[in-house]
């Protein structure tokens, strides 16, 4: 979802854990909070980082999609609102930096990663946004599939990435009814923004279905992920519960989902729904979707052209310091 | 005592108030997620949607003392460039950060004091919208100023930028603080302050501030004008065309 295909290393059965390795584990498996200062493998240490990095990285790059809007919004209340979301996604990057810091790498040192190409961010937010209702359908699908992922990782393991999870799922949910709205209005008002609400549903629907990583069966990291409660549930069974909530949401809105399959499953209680285009998932991963070029280009150019205002207040911030000390020694 | 104010004055002020607030929020919003570092990000949203919110008051304002049925959204959204009362300094482009962050806070420095002086307003509506935003743009004004001293004190880099910021912008303070008939009207009513009665506080406020950040005061300069009476410069028809695309599509849909 926000982290798919996060690697995670050293899946070890019991019978060649260190003890340390055991303790740790059982810990986690009464459902204790790690927490910074305490021992942990370099193992879980090393995945949380790419994990939550990721995120974070997604919550920044994801500001741009629905940045695209913001001076295009159709009132001045959808344009506050979407103003106050996009600020929303840019403190969510904050918290989740400040819970990578936790484990000893800057934010400079994993921005410097997604900079050059060697971390990710969610496929998601290499589709671009086409039309007004796009705004809407990233609000109810993508916050959605977000909120789906991340609810149960209020629980994880960790304890600055579990309260940092419990913030910004409190401001994920106001994202999604605030998307759905839009789709509500839209799909009930004119036949032209009907069909902007429904084509936006058709480009957005298999993308958020990717959000979630590929099929468990060919997920090879998700086990000791889960082991350590760094992922809680599996990939399938979150797309599972995407997809049976939000049937329902959509033909509320009478639009249809652009799936011929899709039927519903009396006997597991829930819809049959054809798979993503996983080449297309893998080819959008590797660099290769229709915005990955203009999203990393831009948080690139945003980073290189601010480099003289850092080091300007760094400068700043050095002389200031300088100065106390001189006032010190010229007091003593 | 609003009774005895002419109408049509008290609307073309209320616009002008108003149309800074969107017009600048706009320009602020156009930094959302490209900002040098994601503080600034956060930072700029946030602004821009406190211009935003405040423009709906005093827009959605100007609409109820106009009395013709209008509503803050037509008035943002239906109107075309020459109806347009901002200052011609908020439409201009954002350029660098640098010369974003100048045009804040030579604004701030004014907007605060026209905010200050309106809590007293004879007309309490303007009263009222003058104290919430005055609480927003005070901290405007704080992380304007403060980022302006530590970037003109900065680096040799910084202090160029800044000082090429403060010199291309310097030529657009002058607009705001020129008095009209329809600013005598506001001031003979008791609703607003003459705008040159503001300039001694802003003038004080940005001499503190460009001294401490080692920035050489412009002095006296020309003023470029207009925009108080709908003539603007190139700028505001492409931010127009920008905003309004949606509305003007399609008329009449509800978003
Ligand atoms: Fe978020
Ligand atoms: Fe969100
Ligand atoms: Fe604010």
């Amino acid at each position: 979802m926000y982290a798919q295909l996060v690697k995670s290393e050293g899946a070890k059965p019991r019978e060649e854990m260190t003890p340390e390795e055991i303790a740790f584990q059982e810990r986690i498996d009464r459902g204790e909070k790690i927490e910074p200062k305490e021992w942990m493998p370099e193992g879980y240490r090393k995945t949380l980082i790419r994990q939550i990095g990721q995120h974070a990285h997604s919550e920044i790059v994801g500001q741009l999609p629905e940045g695209n809007w913001i001076t295009r919004a159709p009132t001045l209340e959808r344009k506050a609102i979407l103003l106050a979301k996009v600020q929303d996604e840019a403190g969510h990057g904050l918290y989740l930096y400040s819970a990578a810091e936790t484990l000893g790498v800057s934010r400079d040192e994993l921005l410097e990663k997604l900079h050059s190409g060697n971390m990710k961010y969610s496929s998601i937010f290499n589709y671009p946004t086409l039309n007004w209702a796009d705004i809407g359908a990233v609000g109810w699908l993508v916050d959605g599939a977000a909120i789906m992922n991340q609810v149960p990782l209020q629980r994880t393991s960790y304890g600055p990435y579990s309260r940092a999870m419990i913030r910004i799922c409190k401001e994920e949910s106001f994202h999604q009814r605030q998307g759905y709205d839009i789709m509500m209005k839209m799909a009930a008002g004119t036949p032209e923004q009907k069909a902007m609400a429904q084509d936006a549903l058709n480009r957005f629907w298999y993308p958020a279905l990717m959000m979630f990583g590929p099929s468990d069966k060919d997920s090879v990291h998700s086990a000791q992920s889960m082991a350590w409660k760094i992922k809680i549930n599996t990939n399938d069974e979150l797309r599972q519960k995407f997809v049976d909530q939000t049937v329902p949401q959509a033909k509320y809105l009478g639009l249809s989902i652009p799936d011929e399959s899709l039927a519903w499953n009396e006997e597991k209680g829930g819809w049959d729904f054809s798979e993503p285009d996983w080449s297309e998932f893998f080819a959008v991963i590797a660099g290769n979707g229709p915005c990955n070029e203009e999203r990393l280009g831009a948080r690139v150019k945003a980073w290189e052209d601010g480099a003289w205002f850092r080091d300007g207040l760094m400068a700043h911030a050095e002389k200031a310091e300088a100065r106390r000390r001189a006032a010190r020694v010229a007091a003593e | 005592m609003a009774g005895a104010v002419d109408q049509a004055a008290f609307v073309e002020w209320l616009q002008r108030i108003g149309d800074n607030a969107l017009i600048l929020g706009h320009r602020v919003s156009e930094w959302c997620g490209h900002a040098p570092v994601l503080e600034e990000d956060i930072a700029l949203a946030n602004q821009a949607l406190d211009l935003i919110g405040q423009c709906q008051l005093w827009l959605g304002l100007a609409a109820e003392v106009e009395g013709r049925g209008r509503t803050a959204d037509q008035l943002a959204y239906l109107r075309d460039a020459v109806e347009f009362r901002n200052l011609l300094l908020v439409e201009r482009p954002n350029g660098d950060f640098g010369q974003t962050l100048m045009r804040q806070f030579l604004f701030d420095a004014f907007h605060i004091e026209l905010l200050r002086a309106l809590k007293s307003s004879a007309d309490p509506r303007v009263a009222e919208i003058a104290a919430k935003a005055e609480k927003e743009v005070a901290y405007h004004l704080e992380r304007s100023a403060d980022l302006v001293v530590r970037l003109g004190d900065g680096t040799a880099e910084s202090h160029a930028r800044m000082e090429k910021a403060l010199k291309s912008q310097w030529p657009y303070t002058g607009e705001m603080f020129l008095d009209d008939a329809v600013d005598a009207a506001m001031a003979q009513a008791g609703i607003a302050p003459l705008p040159s009665s503001l300039r001694p506080a802003w003038e004080r406020t940005v001499s503190e501030v460009l001294a401490e950040a080692t920035l050489a005061h412009p002095g006296e300069a020309f003023s470029h004008k207009g925009g108080k009476r709908g003539v603007h410069t190139e700028h505001l028809g492409f931010v127009l065309a920008e905003m309004q695309f949606l509305q003007r599509a399609y008329p009449g849909a509800v978003w």
